[in-house]
């Protein structure tokens, strides 16, 4: 005990340094870790505060978690956020990866330099103004996509209620707002790489093609891998605002655009049902903790180095 | 020494190599391009290929300021013409009619942004700094606590229950701040960055000197550091200022909504304002019908506009950012 107290005595300096980090990541990181068990209660706000509503609301065991999954929407919300995601991060990884080798090979360095710039501007833009940049082309009446439509005699379509289209607009967007950022970073990579490997292969007679099959790639590899590993652990996540803003929470869309994250928010805000939208966040945390080890688990077999922990 | 042999054969091999490259490109220039450069063919379809994609990422931006200037009317005949055909300013005269709501927005914003971003940057570099430090004896157990928040979270719902029910920030203005102001994935980004940039060394002497632990942070560290305080100060910055969704869960206040979230409810808050604005108002009547769709499209314009005039400034800084930690040690 002694001991302990010196101890902190001596640590003084860097304790102090943590507390700011320390007690805002306990009131908004881990007491709402320890709030999920409102999953298994029916909340009910007790007058003596936080605590009180949490201890004493009462127990309803698994009937959230019955109810929840006894309804379409789980199916649907789990299928469209894992099905979603897994495009992502394979087109997301080509895309990014092919951007990046075609950005380093493009001879006019200075037009490399404007293209990266813009390029990576959507990254920079929220949502909210990604959705009205979408409705410029996508708005039934005034649309540049309908007027389009117009010069080939095709009748305009109403698109913020086709839920047909929707999949390949969600994967549009999502791949005009990341390329930039993912092939940065890639690009980032490949400029790192030594030139006398280029220089060795060119001696032993390899085309460029085959220059970036030998060299480049597996030079990247790591990268790849561990920027996977870290977009499967997050597979259970999406990104809010592609999937509520830009389809301008159109109900007709739900069907396509509903994913676990926009469920959980609906669900609260529009509903008031917070047992069963903990339970689906309790739901979606645990899985993804779960795809996060099991991931890092794999990689760690295969190639120590690139696992994440 | 055997390091220094090899070093010395790389030189003088990669050198060769380069006397031998110029040799060959001199003897035939005209016949033989450089062996490294891609065919003039190959190097314009990848121009096109890529000036497409650019072209693509910043011309919605170019089309809504078009559309902004474009007259309501036209909109209505025409809809949203790449070159419409009667330009007109209405939208912006009509927005700075309700400039009350729009300067208070503004200020929100940055007021949030501003604020939260020190505060992130002092959370973030103290607790990164103390966790990167061998003599902080619990540092191990601080990392874990950071490090456990990204791979298990605490949901949307019980998020929510604590910052209304316990913190009781709704419709305050540090529900905008507090909620976004750390994130592990920063600080373990910038522990990267501390472990690979302070040398045990300089700190060492400092320490013989006799300087407190405050004050090499604050005298030694801090400055040594900014380039990578700059990154997390740019990240949270952009965090604040594009942050719409703490505003959606927490605001309702008029008063305290950010540009975002203004923006994101223009449709509802043009005719909010319109209606709440004194009947006798005399500059709404120049109008002749209100100009909704151009004066959506000017309000994303002005939301959009201080990241678009920055960001050719900024984007450096945030491109060396990204390769300044690993995630890993």
């Amino acid at each position: 005990m002694k001991k302990f107290a010196r101890d902190i005595y001596k640590n003084r300096v860097w304790l102090l340094m943590v507390l700011p980090g320390t007690i805002w990541l306990l009131i908004f990181s881990y007491l709402p870790m320890f709030g999920q068990v409102l999953a298994f209660k029916k909340f009910r706000i007790d007058p003596d505060g936080f605590f009180a509503s949490v201890m004493n609301s009462e127990w309803v065991g698994w009937s959230n978690f019955k109810y929840l999954f006894s309804t379409d929407d789980a199916w649907v919300i789990t299928r469209n956020t894992l099905v979603y995601n897994i495009i992502f991060i394979v087109v997301g990884l080509l895309a990014a990866v092919g951007t990046a080798i075609l950005l380093s090979e493009l001879m006019n360095k200075r037009l490399s330099k404007v293209y990266q710039t813009s390029i990576l501007f959507p990254h920079f833009i929220s949502w909210v103004i990604g959705s009205y940049f979408v409705f410029t082309f996508l708005s039934t009446e005034h649309g540049l996509l309908n007027h389009v439509l117009g010069w080939f005699h095709i009748d305009a379509v109403s698109w913020y209620s086709e839920s047909k289209y929707w999949p390949f607009i969600l994967v549009f967007m999502s791949l005009w707002k990341g390329v930039g950022y993912g092939s940065i970073v890639y690009l980032a990579s490949i400029v790192a790489i030594d030139r006398t490997y280029y220089e060795a292969a060119m001696i032993d007679g390899a085309t460029k093609w085959k220059q970036i099959k030998h060299v480049t790639l597996p030079m990247l590899k790591p990268l790849m891998i561990i920027l996977t590993i870290m977009n499967i652990g997050r597979i259970f996540n999406s990104d809010f605002g592609l999937f509520y803003q830009v389809p301008r929470d159109s109900g007709a869309l739900y069907s396509v655009t509903n994913v676990i994250d926009t469920f959980v928010y609906r669900g609260l805000m529009n509903l008031g049902d917070i047992g069963m939208s903990t339970a689906a966040g309790l739901y979606q945390s645990f899985v993804g903790f779960i795809l996060v080890l099991i991931t890092n688990y794999i990689v760690r077999k295969v190639d120590e180095e690139s696992a994440l922990f | 020494m055997p390091e220094l042999g090899q070093n010395q054969l790389g030189v003088d091999l990669s050198s060769t190599v380069k006397v031998m490259k110029g040799s060959k490109v001199k003897k035939g220039r005209k016949k033989h391009r450089d062996p490294r450069a891609l065919s003039p063919a190959v190097n314009t379809i990848i121009t096109i290929l890529l000036g497409i994609l650019a072209f693509a990422c910043i011309f919605p931006f170019i089309y809504v300021i078009i559309i902004s200037f474009t007259s309501e009317e036209s909109i209505v005949r025409n809809g949203f013409q790449i070159i419409p055909k009667n330009w007109s300013m209405d939208a912006y005269h009509y927005l700075w009619s309700m400039k009350e709501q729009l300067f208070r927005s503004y200020g929100v914003t940055i007021f949030v942004t501003i604020v939260g971003t020190v505060i992130s940057v002092f959370m973030i570099t103290f607790y990164a700094y103390a966790i990167s430090r061998p003599q902080f004896k619990y540092r191990r157990f601080f990392t874990f606590l950071a490090f456990f928040t990204l791979l298990f979270s605490g949901g949307l719902v019980p998020t929510y229950i604590v910052v209304t029910q316990f913190l009781h920030l709704k419709d305050t203005i540090w529900a905008l701040i507090l909620p976004l102001s750390m994130n592990a994935f920063y600080i373990i980004i910038m522990r990267t960055f501390f472990l690979k940039s302070v040398s045990e060394s300089i700190l060492e002497s400092a320490r013989i000197d006799g300087a407190s632990e405050l004050r090499i942070f604050f005298q030694i560290i801090f400055p040594l550091s900014l380039p990578g305080i700059a990154t997390i100060a740019l990240f949270s910055t952009l965090g604040y200022w594009n942050d719409w969704f703490t505003a959606l869960l927490y605001i309702n206040n008029p008063d305290l909504v950010p540009l975002q979230a203004l923006l994101m409810k223009i449709e509802a808050n043009l005719e909010f304002i319109r209606q709440n604005m004194d009947v006798a108002n005399m500059q709404l009547s120049i109008f002749s019908t209100i100009p909704q769709e151009s004066a959506k499209m000017a309000m994303v314009v002005i939301a959009t506009l201080p990241i678009a005039v920055s960001y050719p400034f900024f984007q450096k800084y945030f491109i060396s950012g990204l390769t300044i930690g690993g995630v890993k040690e």
